[in-house]
């Protein structure tokens, strides 16, 4: 989950990054509050989880409370590339004499984490990555040792910081590497990492991305979702614990395990161009259990997509029995009695099929059609979306 | 022949005594796997029984592999505390850990990786291979399961399969039941496995009764781009492939924590792209890659 740039802040200050004061505010009057609190000139920087906003307008400088309120009046509610700014950060104003770049990530190519370092920050740092490759230190980085003080100095060196910044910028990514580790995050990047007219390193933006895995060990980080941004089908979906995506489209899809799933849209999408080009309505893995409740709870997130209109039910019995998938159906048909009023396709096979399908066959539901494959039901189920 | 297990592999399996293990235990049996006992430090001493067999709980998998001689570990343990059963496994110097548990935080995937790999023997090997997090596991069919693989899709064959989905191994080997299976291997889909798509083709290519190889892939990462890059100078068998997530958008997460589209990289279109600049022939469907190898392997 990527975080706000306020939250990384917050989660930066806890850690003893050096930062400058930040408060978020919803309103323009709070966002007075926040600079007559802060003082001086302060910054009114747009919460979205996009880049380019500073050339979208979304971030201005107020030399007065009054125009605190009068920029976050303007940048509240603004668009940028799909992101309402529906909050906005008010932040002391920074002295700036020098802009680096830094950056700690997970490496899945090396299986490891690579930090990334440069004196040139501020800037576009992927066209500075491409262009002028040495400019950007990048040393990788050991997970069972992580950045101690002499990878730390590794880093600086790597990089070429002069000598009287050296200390302050080694000390600010170790701090830096205790947020990514102890917040479990997968990326911790800053940029800019300045040095003020006094000589001060400060981390003046931050971009955190957190590992949702480790939730378990991490009670803070519920409190960091953005239950505005969330879809309400995907946020009903959240509270029963299915894994949904919800996409633009006809056709609902529900299966089991995440690549047969992701297959399933594929395979609906290819079927959909001889169907009037219908798409797959939504991403949902019911997983390895699919017990008549999971089913039920799928069913009803998946009908109350107006968008929907047929549903692709997927599924190979692996562990999962395909008897227990038929019941799950029947069930969940009951249970949604009227509410249930848009065709379903079903293709089980492996584990139990002969048994499913007769289970389905026996119900003889309206709704219900049964598929022999894939590849024919994601074409029954196409069809019945385009003919509605 | 086969990769990396066969009907020899003596296995034990780390939280024998939870639910999934329990479940799991008397599966892997029937298949015909050589389970020679379990790891629960709070049971240790006490045994679980399925069917006619009685298997022994011992307290640490080093204490199982000098009792056993196990040479296999399978882990079973939820999320939060998978990170110390497998640093037991490597620390004990097993041959092969396959980890099922899905959630697995990243950071602890990363430190049990990097222990794995400092964990080397005279010539220089990695003494401990592992399998996943958050992956099926392996079979080689007729001989040994160690995962959740349903053991009676298909038989033994001559292809070689490599997965980052379960349910997808599930369904190609459903696909391509005619022709059976030297060994099937669900790598996982999280950002960081232990076990590769290379690391399964070099195997393969070295296995005399692989005959062909079914390579699954799907958004995300750069793996399939490099396994591509690998078949090219590596690989002289033929070679089939499949990639789902054509129509996974960008920035959202499709149920496996790797599954993730950033920017233009790790884009099923690049994949396949990579895939067939390598010689490798690319289904659309999982049927049609079924098809594309059966063709492949009838002609060999």
């Amino acid at each position: 989950m990527d975080l706000f740039e306020y939250q990384a802040r917050d989660l930066f200050e806890a850690h003893g990054v050096p930062v400058l004061a930040g408060i978020v505010a919803h309103t323009p009057e709070e966002a007075k509050a926040a600079a007559e609190k802060i003082g001086g000139v302060v910054v009114v920087k747009a919460q979205v989880k996009v880049g380019g906003r500073g050339k979208a307008g979304g971030v201005k400088v107020a030399k007065t409370a009054d125009e605190a309120y009068s920029h976050a009046s303007d940048i509240l509610g603004m668009d940028i590339k799909g992101h309402t700014v529906q909050r906005v950060m008010i932040a002391q104003g920074a002295d700036i004499a020098e802009e680096y770049y830094f950056s700690v990530l997970l490496d899945r190519s090396n299986r490891k984490y690579l930090a990334m370092c440069s004196v040139e920050g501020g800037v576009e740092i992927e066209q500075l990555a491409v262009e002028r490759p040495d400019a950007l230190a990048r040393v990788s980085i050991d997970a069972g040792t992580g950045i101690d003080r002499a990878k730390a100095e590794e880093i600086v060196d790597t990089a070429g910081f002069a000598p009287d910044v050296r200390d302050g910028v080694i000390h600010t990514i170790l701090t830096l590497w205790e947020v990514f580790e102890k917040e479990d995050a997968t990326l911790v990047e800053v940029n800019p990492l300045v040095k003020t007219g006094s000589g001060e390193i400060l981390a003046l933006d931050g971009k955190v991305t957190i590992d949702e895995n480790a939730d378990f060990r991490q009670p803070g980080h519920a409190e960091l979702e953005d239950k505005d941004a969330a879809d309400p089908l995907e946020a009903k979906a959240k509270e029963n614990d299915l894994n949904y995506v919800k996409l633009d489209g006809e056709v609902g899809i529900i299966g089991n395990g995440a690549g047969l799933v992701m297959s399933t849209l594929d395979v609906v999408a290819y079927a959909g161009e001889a169907h009037g080009g219908v798409r797959p309505a939504n991403f949902l893995d019911i997983g390895g259990g699919a017990s008549a409740e999971v089913m039920t709870a799928g069913l009803d997130v998946i009908l109350n997509d107006s968008q929907v209109k047929s549903v692709f039910v997927n599924v190979f019995g692996g562990i999962t029995a395909c008897d227990a998938v038929a019941t799950g159906i029947v069930r969940a048909l009951e249970m949604l009695g009227d509410e249930a009023n848009k065709p379903l396709v079903v293709r089980l096979d492996g584990n139990k099929v002969k048994e499913g399908r007769r289970i389905l066959a026996d119900a003889n539901h309206p709704l219900v059609t049964l598929a022999d494959t894939m590849d024919e039901g994601a074409d029954k189920a196409a069809a019945l979306a385009y003919g509605k | 022949m086969s990769i990396y297990l066969n009907k020899d592999s003596k296995v034990i399996v780390q939280g024998i005594t939870g639910s999934e293990g329990t479940k799991h235990t008397a599966l892997m049996l029937k298949a015909g796997t050589q389970v020679v006992g379990g790891v629960n430090a709070r049971k240790a001493g006490t045994t679980v029984t399925h069917d006619d067999v009685t298997l022994p709980v011992y307290g640490t998998v080093e204490e199982a592999m000098k009792e056993t001689g196990a040479d296999v570990s399978i882990v079973f343990v939820p999320p939060a505390f998978t990170k110390d059963a497998v640093v037991e496994a490597i620390e004990a110097g097993i041959g092969l850990v396959v980890v099922i548990t899905e959630g697995v935080p990243v950071q602890d995937s990363a430190e049990f990786w990097a222990l794995a790999q400092s964990k080397v023997d005279a010539d220089g090997q990695q003494v401990t291979r592992i399998i996943g997090p958050n992956c099926p596991g392996i079979i080689t069919p007729g001989e040994s399961l160690v995962g959740i693989t349903p053991a009676n899709i298909t038989g033994k064959g001559g292809v070689g399969l490599v997965s980052k989905s379960g349910t997808l191994t599930y369904q190609m080997m459903f696909e391509l039941r005619d022709l059976g299976f030297s060994t099937a291997i669900g790598i996982g889909g999280d950002p960081i496995i232990g076990t590769t798509h290379i690391d399964a083709l070099a195997a393969f290519e070295a296995d005399p009764e692989t005959k062909a190889i079914v390579m699954i892939g799907e958004i995300g990462g750069d793996a399939e781009e490099r396994a591509a890059e690998f078949i090219k100078a590596n690989v002289t068998k033929p070679v089939v492939g499949y990639v789902a997530g054509f129509t996974a958008p960008e920035g959202k997460t499709m149920g496996h924590a790797g599954a993730i589209v950033s920017g233009s990289a790790g884009t099923a279109q690049a994949k396949k792209e990579a895939l067939e600049a390598a010689g490798v022939k690319v289904g659309k469907t999982p049927s049609e890659t079924a098809d594309l190898l059966r063709e492949v392997y009838t002609s060999l």
